[in-house]
């Protein structure tokens, strides 16, 4: 009896919250990837499927802080994309040029972590702006030919992948070469990100102050967009541009502003990337996968910066798991790859599920359940 | 006496609604059956109902004497049930032709029989005076003509039962009268019509009965010669409305608003849309821009606003030159705009009522501290305007304004638009698509701002509402001012003589 009312009272709570059917959704999608994975392991090895399984969920608490760290230091350069496209996307704008502004913001980072070594320690800060500043103007271009040309962002974001992942090859050859291991050379040991093992529980883990870097953006992002009239009106732009339009905001203005940004944030995680004892820009023309994951991530967190967050972080746990599903186990940590593509083809059914969400919500608290944008009860 | 079609005692209930409350509907063979209620009184979901769109919750419906069960719009389709929706549902690029054997198309060996699909098509419209070429593409012709296409495709069909949703509701007053025509050619050839509308004008001239919804319960059926207007509003709005709001005369005070020698041009054809016009816009009265739709109209307050730069011509606001102003310079120097389309431009229907209700205002000192957004001044300004302006809605100033329906978005609107206390308003179609009782209510507000010594510039295709709220006419034909009226001493007939473009003067003002 007692415990009935407690239940209900729940269901109430969660579905006074306007965002909770999408954030169920979203959960739902998880969900359907783990069952997909799962049975996919089934078939390959019924009898190490659970186990496999277990593996992937459980994945980053295995070596406790070790791995624990090492999923956050996994996560931070994905956070870091994907609030880049989520940002954009809230104005409308679909940046899938995270991946060149990333590459240009590496090289920002890596360029400015080799010859601006008088800066001490601060040279790892500048060497994150800078990559900032890269990513930035990146990003500005596609903006600004969307606001007075019309060009489609998309189609201008794919070709500046492109132009930006040659243009930093060329760079790379011309002013900080390694000759003999065909690579970018080492940035100074003062622009390395700051290790984080030494004194916390993430003893040994590669967990470094990129997940600062991520976090900071994280919070300002959710600032500029729930708190501020620029996150206003960047809103307005992008979920309704005449309307932007008729109360007299400039679209054009807050178009590229939203590039410039995204761009930047982009950039940021191109540091975050490169700035690592060990790591370097290769001079291979792929583009960076990070850009592409940064899409899905901000689709799984609704394109909200803290859902952003948290995708991430999953993400990152799930590639750990995969990690040791390969040492543990038979199965391919490709694995990992197919529950992430499903997760993404669950999460763009999302209104399918905000729909029967919304009427099982309905049935639970006998109460109106006001839907998220673009879904109709009806 | 049996009916064609007899629904009782209907019930359907959506989460937190109930949307039909033991409904009942007698449609007699050969008559017309009006279907009268306000915007969310269940008219639509009554002919989901009966379309078989949604199972109802419990009730018969009985099609020719026989208890039916509708599962879907093909069983309807099977007993005869056919419905021209408000939203037209036709194939652009394809043909008048194709569009009306879509998803019924005779074949042969998989191949099309167009020529027997012909004749009949071409047969049916000539015994029901449905003048139309089975070979235009439905996007060269007019809107009156798509109409017909539906109407085709039911009879295509062989339908019998024809359900009519809100069909005036994009017509001109000479295509409404069309309409009418076709419909009545309609009954006398043995079909019965279900018509769905909120307009009494419309019940009045074709419907032989009425039954009349309100908030989802059935109040009456009635027989419409036997009842007056007054009676069927009182009996749809549940309380007495004036149809003519009263007003004093106009007292018109120094001008505010002039525009002079405005052109304007489709960006893209170049075709000249809004030519030389000029007029001048007093404090304390409403002065009406009529014409038919896609006149020029929606255009010249473009230009008037900023939305479309203009061509030649200068706008004055208050002495002030603001041709080349923008829509934000002109918006702070005295214009308030409530939008032809409200949703395509007076709301963003994904954010909630309170931040809508500060779209213009949201930049002021009042709402934000160096742009951190003073949320308690937003609430606030969100409850008075909710007050002040009989906002309903789910969930107050949070409720997302796509969740609320049409008049309470447009009072919405008009509340904010209004609150500003602006020299100048211009309302382009302010009551399109409302029910009485939103249209009412909107009417006295515009006649109290007037009364306050504001200035509005009224832009509307409703004769009714022209002649009833104007002090001053203006006639606009393909983009030209072309009759200057008093509503004193003209009449409808006169002004849809200038409005079609038969009478033109010389218009200077």
């Amino acid at each position: 009896m007692k415990f009935n009312v407690w239940r209900q009272r729940f269901w109430q709570f969660i579905a006074s919250k306007p965002s909770s059917i999408s954030i169920m959704s979203s959960i739902v999608a998880i969900l359907g990837g783990l069952l997909v994975g799962f049975l996919v392991m089934l078939v390959i090895d019924p009898s190490r499927a659970l186990i496999g399984l277990s593996t992937i969920l459980t994945g980053f608490l295995r070596q406790g802080g070790r791995s624990l760290g090492n999923t956050v230091y996994y996560s931070a350069p994905l956070i870091l994309t994907g609030v880049s496209v989520a940002f954009a996307f809230r104005t409308g704008l679909f940046n899938i040029g995270a991946t060149g502004q990333l590459t240009v913001g590496a090289f920002a980072a890596v360029y400015t972590g080799i010859h601006w070594t008088f800066l001490g320690p601060i040279h790892w800060v500048v060497s994150v702006l800078m990559a900032m500043l890269a990513g930035a103007l990146w990003g500005s271009i596609p903006g600004i030919l969307k606001a007075y040309r019309n060009v489609n962002e998309v189609v201008a974001s794919i070709m500046l992948n492109y132009i930006g992942m040659y243009l930093v090859i060329l760079m790379i050859k011309t002013f900080i070469y390694n000759r003999e291991l065909a690579r970018a050379l080492a940035p100074a040991s003062s622009a390395m990100l700051p290790r984080l093992s030494q004194f916390i529980v993430t003893h040994r883990s590669s967990l470094n102050a990129g997940i600062f870097v991520a976090l900071l953006v994280v919070v300002l992002t959710h600032i500029i967009l729930n708190k501020t009239t620029f996150g206003y009106e960047l809103k307005s732009v992008g979920f309704n541009r005449d309307a932007a339009r008729y109360a007299g905001m400039n679209e054009k203005r807050n178009i590229i502003l939203a590039m410039t940004i995204s761009g930047g944030i982009a950039g940021m995680a191109g540091a975050v990337m490169y700035l690592i004892p060990g790591r370097f820009i290769a001079i291979d023309a792929t583009l960076m996968s990070e850009g592409f994951t940064g899409i899905a991530i901000s689709l799984l967190g609704l394109s909200s910066p803290l859902g952003v967050l948290f995708a991430g972080l999953f993400y990152g746990a799930l590639e750990m798991g995969g990690f040791f599903l390969q040492i543990t186990t038979n199965f391919v940590p490709q694995i990992i790859e197919i529950i992430i593509a499903v997760i993404i083809y669950f999460s763009a059914f999302a209104l399918f599920f905000q729909k029967g969400l919304a009427r099982w919500l309905a049935k639970r608290t006998s109460s109106e359940v006001d839907l998220p944008e673009g879904s109709e009860l009806l | 006496m049996g009916y064609v079609i007899d629904m009782r005692e209907i019930t359907k209930a959506f989460p937190g609604v109930i949307a039909n409350d033991r409904v009942n509907l007698q449609l007699k063979q050969g008559e017309i059956h009006a279907l009268l209620g306000e915007n969310g009184a269940g008219k639509s979901t009554l002919m989901s109902v009966l379309f078989g769109l949604y199972p109802p919750d419990s009730g018969e419906i009985w099609v020719k004497g026989e208890r039916v069960i509708i599962q879907n719009p093909n069983d309807a389709n099977a007993l005869g049930i056919g419905m021209v929706h408000q939203h037209f549902k036709l194939v652009d690029t394809f043909t008048v032709l194709e569009n009306i054997i879509l998803g019924y198309e005779d074949t042969h060996r998989g191949f099309l029989r167009y020529d027997d699909a012909r004749k009949k098509v071409i047969e049916l419209s000539e015994r029901y005076k449905l003048k139309i070429d089975p070979d235009s593409l439905i996007k060269d012709i007019s809107v009156g003509q798509q109409q017909r296409v539906e109407i085709l495709k039911m009879l295509y069909r062989q339908s019998d039962i024809l359900i009519f949703d809100e069909p005036t509701a994009v017509l001109t007053p000479q295509e409404i009268d069309e309409l009418m025509k076709i419909m009545k050619e309609l009954v006398s050839e043995g079909k019965s019509i279900i018509l769905i509308t909120h307009k009494l004008k419309e019940i009045r001239q074709i419907a032989d009965r009425c039954t009349i919804l309100r908030k989802g319960k059935y109040i009456d059926t009635v027989e419409v010669a036997s009842v007056t207007n007054d009676l069927l509003a009182e009996k749809m709005v549940g309380r007495k409305v004036l149809f003519r709001v009263a007003k004093e005369k106009a007292k018109p005070q120094e001008v505010v608003l002039e525009a002079q020698g405005l052109w304007l041009e489709n960006s893209v054809s170049k075709k000249v849309v809004v030519n030389n016009v000029s007029f001048a816009l007093k404090r304390g009265e409403i002065l009406t821009i009529a014409g038919i739709e896609g006149n020029g109209q929606t255009e010249l307050v473009y230009g008037l606003t900023g939305l479309k730069p203009l061509k030649e011509g200068t706008i004055t606001l208050n002495g002030k030159n603001i041709s080349h102003d923008t829509i934000r310079e002109r918006t702070l120097a005295g214009m308030a705009h409530i939008p032809e389309d409200r949703q395509k431009y007076g709301l963003i229907l994904e954010f909630s009522l309170e931040n809508n209700l500060i779209l213009q205002t949201y930049f002021e000192p009042q709402f934000h501290n160096k742009g951190f957004f003073k949320f308690p001044a937003v609430r606030d300004h969100a409850l008075k305007l909710i007050d002040k302006y009989d906002v309903r809605s789910g969930k107050g100033p949070l409720t997302v304004v796509r969740s609320m329906s049409g008049g309470n978005q447009q009072k919405a609107i008009l509340g904010r638009e209004i609150e500003r206390q602006t020299d100048v308003v211009i309302a382009v179609q302010p009551t399109r698509g409302l029910d009485v009782g939103a249209i009412e209510f909107i009417h006295k507000q515009l006649i109290a701002l007037r009364d306050q010594g504001k200035a509005i510039l009224l832009v509307s295709l409703e004769l009714d509402e022209v002649m009833s709220l104007s002090d001053r006419i203006l006639v606009m034909y393909e983009g030209e001012l072309v009759g200057h009226l008093d509503p004193q001493t003209t009449d409808e007939y006169e002004l849809g003589l200038y409005m079609s473009g038969s009478k033109r003067d010389e218009v200077s003002v």
